[in-house]
């Protein structure tokens, strides 16, 4: 599990290029923690790009990283043809209102003690965009446009509306700047079932018609399949596979993402998950495993798989996979 | 493999629990908020029930109430019935001779159930000393042999840890051996994986049901995933406002759904075997609010398929015609005519890209 | 519940449930008559003490000698509301009049205390690293220095003038309510909506004031009507130990005067009209700070 290697970055018009991006945190004065350890992949203009994986694969420290929340230990973010790391701080203030940021949790997304409508609008006071009367009719229209009644917008906090509506609330915020590109953080995993179709729904409809490219970062494979053009799946900082959303699911090639796919409970009692298609936990990112950071759980695992970390390589239809072993042969590079 | 401290056949083969229009309402300043409002069901022993709702269904207010564990502003009423014994009317004294013994729980979060100051060994080992009466030796003995059950790695090194020493699977692991400890006839799992990682899921999952079989225990698997109830339960009760709506034996349910709340619910699910940007049926709106329920069907407002008769009264639970086990409580069920013609002008417009059933 | 915990599963039973709703969640909260109470009781002492030269009192430092009633000092009577003291002077007028400095005292104190120390607190909270380290060190320091020596210290080498014993107790509260203010910026720094105006391109500032202080300044104020009370017993101690202003009237010094051995004796109600409004503002102050600071934990715990 390695994402050393570039061979599946693709060249053309690409929004956003993250090339060996590595952001560690310091746990003590000795000790380092790479939440994320080197990994690269590019996003298409009007692209959505699945980012899956379990709790601590780094795949929000990824997100946070492009928009330079975290900063990143070393590697670049190119962002519309500018390295987003290299920014002054200013510059960064002023490229960041293309990028914009959906979080997991909806009402911690808001300010409790501000009205709604006051925090949709807050961009456009900071940018000083158009007149307060343009302000107020460009946050009423995206407010409706999401589903939220602008009047009860203007008068209410949000501890006032459910999680959902939140959740469409900081949408709207997301979108008053008129971004490229929007990540976002796990947005539906605190909803329930039947609002969480909502949102989802919302964002394809929005992504259509405003443009958008999104990143979609989630724990729910199906989830990631339903909205996403292209997948990648994280293991521990690392790159398993990256491929076309129907494609990855097809014919998963590392043997994490089969687990993955494997370990999802299918509403179906014929096909349903009666035993557990791996054991273990995923080890913390503090000492990862030598070699392929999977190796420890992998059925396909041998020496080599415990002394060299693989590198990403192509298996044809832009589908490449960081495996020794694949469950798909690869062809060879060039092929 | 199993630790059989207790009496085996304590409760006879047969029904384990049974529920009669049980209610439990809670007395807010906004007024009363009928949380639970008339469920029945009975469980057998050793069967798996998947208790399955949206937030607001009143799921784990049933589970808390069967298990009398409720704050005081609470109001019930009905009857629950375990092993032919009322115990709803029983207070916090008399219930502690069956918490542990007879039901115990496994909550939602591992993370925060157990002590943090508490040795993992003392933890297990304490409702033995106390239920049970074993001594120190026996109970340490008895812990040991609990976690390797639940299939904890290098059982007796873990007895001296503390919680933060093991991941969060192995703390629900933890969390099971201590709810299994002293041999309950019926298990509460209350979203049991919720904060789990989903191949961490898998082998929880998998533990709850072989430690079942192993133990003849019944299960209340309470969750809001269909697909959790799909692969590791016998009958599937879904819940909405308060209310058992649809209850069937797990393979009936899925192959039958009779309810439109469980159809839309199943549809608005993404699957992995649809293809990418599927487009999702959706739930307008969100549950009902139970302080002031709306009148007639619950679901109504927000069903698609509801009409004039649904607004107005309110729907029994009856028996589908494809098996006896299976209730639901709808005037215009899948399969009548009612809603078939209601569900093809909906999936023209599906197809036709229309957005149907109030906002997107 | 509280005999639960002995049973097994149990041990870690009080787990919120998810969606039962308890007595908290109601969605239309009021602060409750006895909040209305204790701030009527407030405003009437401050505009009395605003106002005492116009409300027709007796003069505070008159001898309202009156023969008909022998020797002062005087019980309560229709004439004199909370008696006079030795020396004739009537009590509830010095007592209006005492509350002028005992209120000044205790809002100029917690009013220092909420600028420097709600400033320090929150800037510490919000740019953490070295500046926090420092001011957190600063805070730890004043904590521990007893803190009513450090007032007889200031006070017994300064002019002791109502700006030197307001200073001094706004000093000695700039710790405890900068802490609560770097606290509560810590605790709303991580939450989503900060992160969101960041990215918004909203800079320091902007977050500091528009998302942090509305935020931070609602436990600050609870924490301040508490720390008014502490500031006006504070002042009556001072004035006890005759280290308050020296040349004006307040509840301490009245309660001091009051309190020798003989009058003490003969004629309680010259302490007891002063201990009286002191006792019924502090606890005024203390209920209203009280009630203020459940009613918006309630909102958060909504969240």
């Amino acid at each position: 599990m390695a994402g050393t290697g570039t061979a599946h970055l693709r060249g053309g018009d690409a929004v956003l290029r993250v090339e060996d991006l590595v952001v560690e945190f310091p746990i003590d004065r000795h000790t380092k923690v790479s939440a994320v350890a080197g990994i690269s992949f590019d996003v298409m203009r009007g692209e959505t790009l699945g980012i899956v994986g379990e709790s601590g694969c780094g795949k929000s420290t990824t997100g946070r990283a492009i928009m330079q929340i975290n900063q990143p230990t070393s590697g670049s973010v190119v962002f519309e043809g500018r390295d987003l790391t290299s920014l002054s701080s200013e510059e960064l203030r002023a490229a960041r209102t293309k990028i914009q940021m959906i979080f997991q949790d909806p009402i911690s997304s808001l300010n409790p003690r501000r009205k709604v409508r006051d925090s949709v609008k807050d961009p456009l006071d900071i940018w000083s965009r158009g007149t307060e009367q343009e302000r107020l009719e460009l946050v009423d229209a995206l407010l409706e446009h999401v589903g939220i009644d602008p009047a009860r917008a203007a008068e209410s906090r949000p501890h006032e509306f459910s999680g959902g509506q939140c959740q469409r609330i900081s949408i709207a915020r997301s979108l008053v700047l008129d971004p490229t590109m929007i990540i976002c953080d796990e947005p539906v995993s605190a909803l329930d079932v039947s609002v969480q179709a909502q949102v989802l729904n919302l964002l394809e409809d929005l992504k259509a018609e405003y443009g958008l490219t999104l990143i979609f970062i989630a724990h729910d494979l199906a989830v990631v399949k339903n909205i996403s053009d292209r997948v990648a799946v994280m293991y521990l900082g690392k790159l398993c596979e990256i491929a076309d959303s129907d494609d990855l699911y097809a014919r998963p090639a590392h043997p994490y993402t089969n687990v993955l796919v494997e370990s999802i409970p299918v509403p179906d009692p014929d096909v349903a998950v009666t035993r557990a298609a791996v054991q273990g936990e995923p080890p913390s990112p503090v000492a990862p495993p030598s070699g392929c950071r999977f190796h420890p759980r992998c059925p396909n695992a041998d020496d080599l798989c415990a002394t060299t970390e693989p590198e990403i390589r192509s298996i044809g239809d832009g589908h490449y996979v960081a495996c020794h072993h694949p469950n798909v042969t690869p062809v060879s590079i060039g092929a | 493999m199993s630790t059989h401290l207790q009496s085996e056949g304590r409760v006879p083969e047969g029904v384990l629990l049974e529920v009669d229009d049980l209610k439990t309402h809670f007395r807010t300043e906004r007024g009363l908020v009928r949380a639970v409002d008339g469920v029945s069901f009975s469980l057998q022993r050793g069967k798996a029930l998947g208790v399955v709702g949206e937030s607001g269904s009143g799921k784990t207010v049933l589970s808390r109430t069967i298990m009398g564990l409720l704050p005081s502003n609470a109001v019930r009423s009905g009857s629950v019935r375990f092993a032919g014994q009322e115990i709803l009317d029983l207070d916090a004294k008399q219930m502690r001779h069956i918490w542990g013994r007879e039901m115990s729980m496994v909550f939602q979060n591992p993370m925060v159930s157990l002590n943090p100051l508490m040795k993992i060994g003392k933890q297990i080992a304490e409702p033995l000393q106390i239920h049970l009466g074993l001594d120190n030796r026996a109970a340490a003995e008895t812990a040991e042999r609990l976690l390797r059950d639940v299939h904890i790695p290098e059982a007796r090194k873990r007895l001296d840890q503390y919680p933060h020493e093991l991941s969060g699977g192995m703390r629900q692991r933890v969390m099971i051996a201590i709810a299994m400890a002293c041999g309950p006839t019926l298990l509460f799992a209350d979203e049991p994986t919720t904060a789990l990682d989903v191949t961490v899921q898998a082998q929880i999952l998998e533990l709850i049901g072989e430690q079942r079989r192993e133990r003849n225990m019944s299960v209340i698997l309470v969750t809001h995933d269909l697909g959790v109830v799909a692969g590791h339960t016998d009958e599937i009760a879904v819940m909405y406002g308060g209310r058992l709506v649809e209850k069937a034996p797990t393979r009936e349910l899925f192959a039958n759904m009779r309810m439109p709340y469980t159809k839309s619910l199943m549809r608005s699910i993404p699957k992995l075997d649809d293809p990418s940007h599927t487009r999702l049926l959706t739930i307008p709106g969100r549950p009902p609010d139970l302080v002031n329920p709306p009148r007639g069907c619950r679901f109504a407002p927000r069903c698609a398929y509801a009409r004039d008769r649904c607004h107005q009264e309110d729907p029994p639970l009856v028996t589908a015609d494809t098996s006896p086990d299976h209730v639901y409580a709808c005037w215009y069920p899948v399969g009548s005519p009612e809603f078939e013609a209601r569900d093809a002008e909906i999936m023209e417009q599906i197809t036709t890209g229309v957005e149907v059933g109030g906002r997107r | 519940m509280s005999d639960l915990p002995e049973s097994p599963a149990l041990l870690a039973a009080d787990v919120i449930l998810e969606d039962a709703p308890s007595e908290s969640m109601a969605s239309r909260r009021t602060l409750g008559i006895g909040f209305w109470i204790a701030v009527g009781w407030i405003v009437l002492i401050v505009l009395a003490a605003l106002l005492a030269p116009y409300l027709g009192l007796k003069d505070p430092d008159e001898n309202y000698i009156n023969r008909d009633l022998g020797r002062p000092p005087y019980p309560p009577s229709g004439e004199f509301w909370f008696g006079s003291d030795q020396d004739a002077r009537d009590v509830f007028s010095r007592t209006i009049y005492g509350a002028r400095v005992s209120l000044v005292v205790g809002f100029a104190a917690m009013g220092c205390g909420m600028l420097f120390g709600g400033t320090l607190g929150m800037l510490a909270g919000f740019l953490r690293g070295w500046f926090d380290r420092v001011i957190s060190f600063v805070f730890l320091v004043l904590l521990s220095f007893p803190a009513l020596v450090l007032a007889i210290l200031i006070t017994s080498l300064l002019d002791r003038n109502l700006r030197t014993v307001a200073g001094t107790l706004g000093f000695l509260s700039i710790a405890p309510v900068g802490r609560l203010a770097r606290a509560t910026t810590i605790q709303y720094s991580e939450r989503e909506f900060v992160l969101a105006a960041r990215t918004l391109g909203a800079k320091n500032g902007r977050l500091m004031i528009r998302e942090l202080l509305p935020n931070v300044v609602i436990p600050m104020g609870a924490l301040a009507l508490l720390g008014v009370a502490v500031a006006i017993v504070a002042e009556g101690a001072l004035a006890f130990l005759g280290l308050s202003v020296e040349q004006e009237l307040s509840w301490g010094k009245l309660i001091l005067l009051g309190s020798g051995t003989n009058i003490l004796q003969d004629a309680p109600w010259v302490s007891m009209g002063p201990i009286f409004v002191l006792f019924l503002t502090v606890l005024a102050l203390n209920f209203a700070g009280d009630r203020v600071r459940e009613y918006f934990d309630v909102r958060e715990n909504m969240l």
